[in-house]
């Protein structure tokens, strides 16, 4: 777990707007956090503080509960995964040797060092016979974007710090490393803080996003969260014209549903699981039609079984209306 | 040439002194520059002072060096050798720097983060990718001390000069061919293998390529 407390960050003396200014946050275990918005905003070097390439001039940071300025910032830094922006591989060493280099920095016998770099290799994709002699300028960007996450995880941080990792690559490689970061983070579940300035990324990966201006954080919420009741202007600004469509793949239909009223006849046929975006339902009642749907709407259930809760068409209208009125139409909590 | 082909062996003997001459001073030369250079990187005031210095002792004209160095050294070898790594300080030290500097700050950022040492990330990161400009400097160093070493005979160092100040002392245009000509082909071949050392070294280090 990761605590900031009241962080500042003042570069050049005390004079001119601090780079950071009293940012609180806290990041959970096993949770991928994202810090987004414009340049300058602050969101590098809060998240450079953590692991220390920053010393912050106020406020403290807390890792598992220790103040990162008490430990060591070596030490520190090997348990922390860092993934820099256009990949930081080291030229002239091998992907093997990229990957093992904190495993070697840690002093992991060579034969230890040359397993984990195969298993982290087919954990990204790669395939070790084929990568692990080659050298990082033999690799396409997209691959190599994919031994610094492999190189990342190497030594099995319980923290990843990752700035930017995905933005020197085309758009649909991008969009695949994303997607393949999803499915690691599924299977390694770390805790992660992720920089970037692409909104679509932090939607994709984030379970949280905090959108930061000026130092400061503007808002720190769930993404469906964030797109249904934006703090301020600035955000929906930020998030752009298709906030509406997006909330809509971010709103659960578990959230649209409501208790079946007493005396209901109960679901016919078929529940829709009610983890599925409003989006995939919508499909799902598209293709499925009246095997879960009958006059008044349909039913959700979880995955324990039974339904528990109907979508009525009137909640799902209102829902639509509202995720696709035009900006400004939209109340503001 | 019949100088050279009457007299090999003495040509040789000479060839020999003037290798060790040159190459002693070099090697030392690195011991001392390319940590000197490292230092500077590290203490950045010193940049001015180390370079300058540097430069200065590399306008001194040979013969004078080697003149002044005499009442602290006495005659032979000795004055020979301290005024080589003087000359050959400069190419060194400056090159080290440069190497160093060249190196992209991102991937030192990312030695950092990764918890590398200041100790880890000189000998993992940056002297392996600073090492093809530093060998450049080693190159001009010992292609010039090679050239330079030739006046070292007048100062009593022995080495190839002693067969053209004889020959001019003499007016023997023999000599001094037989002297010139295995000078000329030492530093040819240091040259070239020395290029050929720090073009394995680039060949190593070479940029990764961009986009996708």
């Amino acid at each position: 777990m990761i605590r900031l407390e009241g962080v500042s960050k003042r570069f050049g003396g005390a004079q001119g707007a601090p780079a950071v200014d009293d940012v609180s946050l806290v990041v959970g275990a096993g949770e991928l956090c994202v810090l987004i918005g414009p340049s300058g905003s602050g969101k590098t070097t809060t998240m450079r503080m953590i692991n220390r390439l920053e010393v912050p001039t106020g406020g403290r940071i807390l890792v598992d509960g220790k103040d990162v300025m008490t430990l060591d910032s070596v030490a520190l830094r090997r348990q922390i995964g860092y993934v820099i922006q256009q990949v930081g591989l080291f030229p002239h060493m091998t992907i093997e040797e990229n990957v093992a280099i904190v495993p070697r920095l840690l002093g992991w016998p060579a034969e230890r060092r040359r397993r984990r770099a195969e298993e982290l290799l087919e954990l990204v994709g790669l395939a070790p016979d084929q990568f692990r002699r080659r050298y990082p300028r033999q690799l396409s960007g997209g691959q190599q974007q994919r031994v610094g996450v492999a190189r990342a995880l190497a030594a099995d941080p319980p923290i990843v710090l990752m700035d930017e990792p995905f933005g020197a690559v085309d758009p649909i490689t991008r969009k695949g490393l994303q997607r393949e970061l999803r499915r690691i983070q599924e299977e390694v579940r770390k805790t992660i803080v992720f920089v970037t300035h692409d909104i679509g990324e932090a939607f994709l990966l984030g379970n949280r996003i905090v959108l930061m201006r000026d130092g400061r954080i503007v808002q720190d919420a769930a993404p469906a969260e964030l797109l249904r009741r934006p703090a301020d202007p600035f955000v929906t600004d930020f998030i752009g014209e298709d906030r509406g469509l997006r909330a809509l793949e971010y709103t659960t239909l578990a959230e649209l549903a409501t208790p079946a009223p007493a005396g209901s006849t109960g679901p016919f046929g078929a529940v829709l699981p009610a983890d599925l975006s409003i989006v995939e339902g919508l499909r799902r009642l598209a293709a499925e039609g009246r095997a879960v749907a009958d006059a008044r709407g349909f039913w959700v259930g979880d995955d324990r079984g039974g339904p528990s809760a109907q979508v009525t068409y009137q909640d799902l209208v209102a829902t639509l209306g509202e995720a696709l009125a035009p900006e400004g139409a939209i109340e503001r909590s | 040439m019949s100088y050279l082909l009457a007299r090999p062996d003495r040509v040789w003997t000479l060839t020999l002194e003037h290798v060790q001459l040159s190459a002693v001073a070099v090697v030392v030369a690195i011991l001392i520059g390319v940590p000197l250079g490292i230092l500077v990187t590290r203490t950045r005031w010193l940049e001015g002072p180390v370079i300058n210095t540097a430069g200065v002792l590399y306008t001194v004209p040979s013969l004078a060096l080697f003149a002044m160095l005499i009442p602290f050294t006495g005659l032979g070898a000795r004055p020979a050798i301290v005024a080589l790594i003087l000359y050959s300080l400069l190419a060194i030290i400056r090159n080290t720097v440069a190497g160093i500097d060249a190196v992209d700050p991102r991937l030192l950022d990312a030695a950092r983060g990764m918890g590398m040492t200041g100790r880890q990330r000189l000998m993992l990161v940056e002297l392996p990718l600073g090492l093809p400009v530093i060998l450049a400097g080693v190159r001009v160093a010992t292609v010039s001390a090679i050239g330079i070493a030739t006046v070292a005979a007048y100062v009593g160092a022995g080495g190839l000069g002693v067969l053209i100040f004889d020959g001019i002392r003499t007016i023997d245009g023999d000599r001094i061919v037989a002297g010139a000509i295995p000078i000329s082909i030492l530093a040819l071949l240091s040259d070239w293998s020395l290029a050929r050392l720090g073009g394995a070294a680039r060949r190593d280090v070479a940029p990764s390529a961009g986009g996708a």
